[in-house]
């Protein structure tokens, strides 16, 4: 498509007219910022004189503040094809501005929307009208993956198949809004909607005058109530169920349940219990009422669904069956998501409401029948042909198999002949062309092409919908497979004639002081090992310090102290010839993988403190030469690892999730202390083995005070291993765990000290009145043995 | 012909199973015209903790079951009498296979024995060109669908050899097809597959066989334990006919059906997930006694 100048009324030096000098609509394409007649739509007009009255750099320190917030909050897009990669969320600084009464008349239409597509699951569920009646072809439904056969016949409990949905908007060369997509299944978007808002509002901060925009928390809070309000769910809890971390979107799943205080859970957190789903915690099984499903219904239970899945809750559907527990949206809404399904929505709404769509969907033709395949076959130039059942967005072209007569691939034959052959499994959908919309480039400002997710919810009163959006933002033309990936994404405004409601998840004359959840074992379990990762890679680093430390002042790399530590690391998986370890950076990894499976229970900075060393770690390995360099670079890792303890343990509420924290980290100091000991305090240990210790427990000016002799056996072990002071000594971790786990649930009941304290409370007597010379290395390597007890107790006490 | 029929499964978990739950298909079906159950008990031990008979989509009887604490080994037990009536007619009803489509579009259903869930790809079946092409060559052209059953079928019980040690479980059609040996499952599998290819609706049936073959006639293979067989879709006039390719039969009165589904995956006979450390260990037996022979045998 050549590109041509749209004129637009000039008007000398107009700021605004400078901002738009380059704004090149093409032309048969509908804009946002200019309708039909080439006016600029008034809603614009705030936030262009605001754009316009900042220069070039206040513009670009503007943008910056809401990379900066991004960045901050952590939030990063993850690619679906290269594992693993993340990179920044391409945010598009511009958002998309939308006046009231459009807005109204797409929520009216998407509201009539939603109740058909319940009443058309609940016949694919139900009674089958749908297909008896000839409406639906019992083919593409009975050849649908998401149609669930175990799920014919349960009704939802909560009396409804759909809870929350978004919808793909796109507008057309006639300016009409119309469907690209329903998402039933688990959509996403709407926390990361919520994220673009924040990183927007920073782009003008106060006083420019937001006043006018719709705000989106109220929709999360009757998004909340209405999950309350289900039935049933008095002592019952709501939880997000999501995949895991390994899934793009679980940055999301972790800020709603944050946001909304839902727990967040895996399949593997909940088990099946006499008809009632209950999660695992570290008070015993407690049962959820809600589930929020982020997860593909296919794997949501292996008994069954998809027998491979192993992220699944045994179970799950048979509970379902009993009533237990809501589901939003209920297993096998995706079926609605499926392609051809729009092929038949205009006619089922005829049939269903009596009415037509009052917003219609991207026109699409099932192959399947003759007619309609004929129809194709004639249009073929302006049509995606694609698979039948595809479940995937319309400009997902990986799907597209055939756009305007020619296989995306060249090794077939005709597209006609293709289409004769297997047109049951094809559907045609003709090559929309979308509306522009703002974008920043260079300066200036650019129309690009645009889709826009919408988000509803049901609550008692209907469906209500976020009043904003997610906006996915193409490049190049208008046309839908202009969103492939590498676009952008955009804040979506709601603009009110008069004032918007001022709205934030706390009603205004409501305080809510939640109860603080339950902590899941799980969860626990991952904090319990975060802390020992973290402590172990501290330790690890004091040690390969002190080594570095003796190597530069040594004469001889070859000296007995030197080769003990060397070996003694070497046991722990760290080989010291390379300055900065590699196992530092092994500890750190697995440090990240349990904080990034607790992130909805951590503190931003935590996570940040803990990002900062992994990136520090390895980039310090190139450049660094053994002896005194090591031993500096050692230094400001264990900067920043004590940072990031200070941040933890300074900050972070004192409940469960702490202790299990600080438990994880006391375990893991007693027990390196221990082995330290057991190595360097032993009577055959190399010359200056005790000194090493005392420099290892941090306890050099303590141990002058404190004895004023040099280093002996007895001075090191009283110090290190049996002071209750020190809190690098044995028995003050002791002590420490002892005060945890007094504190945990279940640390007493009928008279009965809980199994973890039954084997902490002796070991704690016996240090806190032993002799030194009590303490030989053999008694030593014993404790370390009740330690590994201790722990696989904890484990089976609270984390399994 | 009416039958006694025992079924014995253990399973040793080695270590402990925490919190095992089970999903077990093993009763008989009651089947108008087709089979009668007239009784049958299904006992577990130890006692489950929860226990709910039910039926799946496509009218199986199952039972969930499910143990809180740890179990250590479980024993399943299933005696049924039952009575087969079916004697396949003959007679050929179903349409030519290039008029099946015709069929299909008229079938506007989605119950249980609806044609159209047979079709395409199952969680354990997919059809693949190989061995859709394969069956197409022993088509004769213009034939009806109930001979393309019976000639795919006999094909590949000629090419197949049966052999209990080459497969497991989760062999996949394809490979058991290449390599042209395995069990009922995997005979049943790409029947199956080969079916879909050509566009006739395939489903695979489990249930037992009788153990003892009547006096003068070959054991049948597969009658040491569960069996499986091929349901295929003749058309709304043809309806549908059983084949065991296992054996090159049409499944008779000696074919006792405990679940009908797309493949493997909906009817396994057990299906489970245990939290268990230690390495699993199973058994299985299967009786089938013809009750009338027993009370013949008594009178002589």
């Amino acid at each position: 498509m050549t590109q041509q100048q749209v004129q637009t009324q000039s008007q000398g030096t107009d700021p605004i007219e400078t901002l738009l000098r380059d704004y090149a609509r093409q032309p048969g394409v509908a804009d946002e910022l200019f309708d039909a007649d080439g006016k600029r739509r008034a809603v614009w007009t705030p936030f262009l004189q605001e754009l316009a009255r900042q220069n070039a750099a206040e513009v670009d320190r503007s943008f910056a503040r809401a990379d900066q917030y991004l960045r901050d909050a952590g939030v990063f897009f993850r690619h679906y094809s290269s594992e693993g990669q993340e990179r920044d969320w391409p945010l598009s600084h511009i958002p998309v501005i939308l006046g009231e009464e459009e807005w109204q008349g797409i929520c009216a239409g998407l509201s009539q929307r939603a109740e058909l597509l319940e009443q058309v699951v609940a016949d694919l569920y139900g009674p089958g009208r749908l297909v008896a009646d000839g409406h639906l072809p019992a083919s593409l439904i009975a050849g649908n993956a998401q149609w669930l056969r175990p799920m014919v016949g349960v009704p939802p409990a909560s009396g409804h198949y759909l809870h929350f949905m978004a919808f793909e908007l796109g507008r057309g060369p006639d300016g009409a809004w119309f469907v690209l997509s329903d998402r039933t299944q688990a959509p996403s978007g709407a926390g990361f909607a919520l994220e673009n808002r924040m990183a927007t509002a920073r782009i003008f901060p106060p006083p420019y005058p937001r006043a006018n925009v719709y705000r989106l928390a109220g929709f999360f809070r009757a998004f909340r109530d209405a999950m309350a309000q289900l039935p049933g769910m008095e002592g019952r809890r709501s939880a997000i169920l999501t995949p895991g971390p390994s899934t793009d979107t679980y940055f999301e799943h972790m800020y709603i349940a944050r946001y909304l205080g839902l727990m967040l859970l895996e399949g593997d957190d909940l088990l099946v219990d006499d008809g009632q789903v209950k999660v695992r915690t570290v008070e015993g099984l407690k049962p959820i009422g809600v589930l929020w499903r982020r997860l593909d219904a296919d794997f949501a239970d292996p008994m069954e669904l998809n027998e491979y899945s192993k992220i699944g809750t045994p179970g799950l559907v048979e509970a379902l069956r009993g009533g237990h527990p809501h589901m939003i949206n209920a297993l096998g809404a995706g079926v609605l998501e499926t392609r051809a399904m729009m092929a038949f929505l205009p006619k089922i709404s005829e049939v269903l409401t009596g009415g037509p769509l009052q917003l219609p969907n991207i026109a699409t033709w099932w192959c399947g029948q003759q007619a309609e395949r004929d129809y194709v076959k004639k249009n073929i130039d302006r049509m995606m042909i694609s698979d039948a059942q595809s479940c995937a967005l319309p400009f997902n072209i990986a799907d597209t198999m055939a756009l305007g007569g020619s296989f995306r691939d060249t090794a077939r034959g005709s597209v006609e002949d293709w289409l004769d052959a297997e047109g049951a499994a094809l559907v045609g959908q003709e090559a929309v062309t979308l509306s522009t919309t703002p974008a920043w480039s260079e300066g200036r400002l650019v129309p690009r092409p645009m889709t826009v997710r919408v988000f509803g919810a049901r609550t008692p009163e209907g469906w209500t919908f976020m009043p904003g959006g997610y906006a996915r933002i193409g490049q190049g033309d208008a046309t839908t497979l202009a969103m492939q990936d590498g676009g952008s994404v955009a804040d979506v405004w709601i603009m009110s004639e008069a004032r918007a409601p001022r709205d934030t998840l706390l009603g205004a004359d409501q305080f809510l002081r939640e109860e603080p959840g339950i902590l899941p074992s799980r969860a626990a379990d991952n904090l319990f090992w975060l802390g020992r990762y973290v402590e172990r890679t501290e330790s690890t680093i004091r040690l390969v310090r002190a080594y570095h430390q003796r190597l530069a002042e040594a004469d001889n790399p070859d000296e007995p102290l030197l080769l003990d530590l060397q070996n003694y690391l070497r046991g722990y998986g760290t080989d010291v010839s390379k300055p900065v370890p590699q196992s530092l950076n092994d500890l750190l990894k697995a440090a990240q993988t349990c904080a990034g499976r607790v992130r909805d229970r951590f503190s931003t900075d935590g996570w940040a403190a803990l990002q900062d060393l992994s990136v520090t770690t390895p980039s310090m390995a190139g450049r660094t030469e053994a002896g005194d360099e090591a031993a500096r670079a050692m230094r400001v890792l264990l900067r920043k690892i004590t940072g990031f303890s200070g941040l933890v343990h300074e900050n972070m509420y004192r409940f469960s999730g702490w202790r299990f924290l600080s438990l994880g980290r006391a375990l893991e100091r007693s027990d390196a202390m221990v082995s330290a000991l057991a190595q360097f305090a032993d009577k055959g240990a190399s010359i200056g083995a005790l000194d090493l210790l005392v420099e290892y427990g941090d306890s050099v000016m303590t141990h002058q005070r404190r004895y004023r002799i040099e280093t002996s056996r007895q001075t090191v072990i009283d110090l290190l291993a049996l002071d209750d002071d020190n809190p690098r000594a044995i028995l003050f971790q002791l002590n420490a765990m002892c005060d945890i786990a007094e504190a945990l649930p279940g640390a007493e009941s009928g008279g009965q000290v809980s199994p973890v304290l039954r084997k902490l409370l002796p070991l704690k007597t016996e240090l806190a009145v032993a002799h030194p010379d009590e303490m030989t290395t053999a008694r030593l390597i014993a404790l370390r043995g009740q330690l590994a007890t201790l722990s696989r107790e904890i484990s089976a006490t609270y984390l399994i | 012909m009416r039958y006694d029929i025992t079924l014995r499964m253990s399973y040793d978990y080695g270590g402990l199973a925490d919190h095992a739950r089970n999903l077990l298909r093993l009763v008989p079906l009651d089947l108008p015209g087709r089979q009668i159950l007239s009784s049958h008990i299904l006992t577990i031990d130890p006692l489950p903790y929860e226990r709910r008979d039910g039926q799946d989509f496509f009218g199986n009887a199952t039972t969930h079951i499910a143990f809180h604490a740890p179990v250590q080994r479980l024993a399943i037990t299933m005696r049924a009498r039952a009575e087969i009536l079916a004697a396949d007619p003959a007679l050929d009803l179903s349409p030519p296979l290039r008029a099946l489509p015709a069929d299909l579009r008229a079938a506007r259903s989605l119950g249980s024995f609806a044609p159209h869930h047979f079709l395409g790809a199952s969680p354990r079946v997919h059809p693949r060109d190989e061995m859709t092409a394969w069956a197409r060559g022993h088509l004769r052209e213009g034939g009806t669908v109930r001979e393309a059953v019976l000639r795919i079928g006999a094909a590949l019980h000629q090419e197949m050899r049966f052999d209990a040690g080459v497969t497991d479980v989760d062999t996949d059609p394809l490979t058991a097809f290449r390599n042209r040996h395995g069990v009922c499952q995997d005979f049943s599998h790409v029947m199956i597959a080969c079916l879909r290819g050509l566009g006739i609706p395939a489903g695979y049936v489990s249930g037992f066989l009788r153990t003892e073959p009547p006096e003068g006639q070959p054991r049948l293979e597969g009658a040491d334990a569960m069996h499986a067989w091929v349901r295929a879709w003749c058309g709304g006039e043809g309806g549908w006919i059983e084949f065991d390719p296992t054996n090159d039969v049409i499944a008779g009165s000696d074919h006792l059906v405990v679940g009908y589904g797309r493949d493997y995956s909906d009817v396994a006979p057990v299906r489970g997930a245990v939290r268990a450390s230690g390495r699993q260990m199973s058994g299985h037996t299967v009786d089938v006694v013809p009750l009338d022979t027993l009370e013949d045998a008594g009178r002589a």
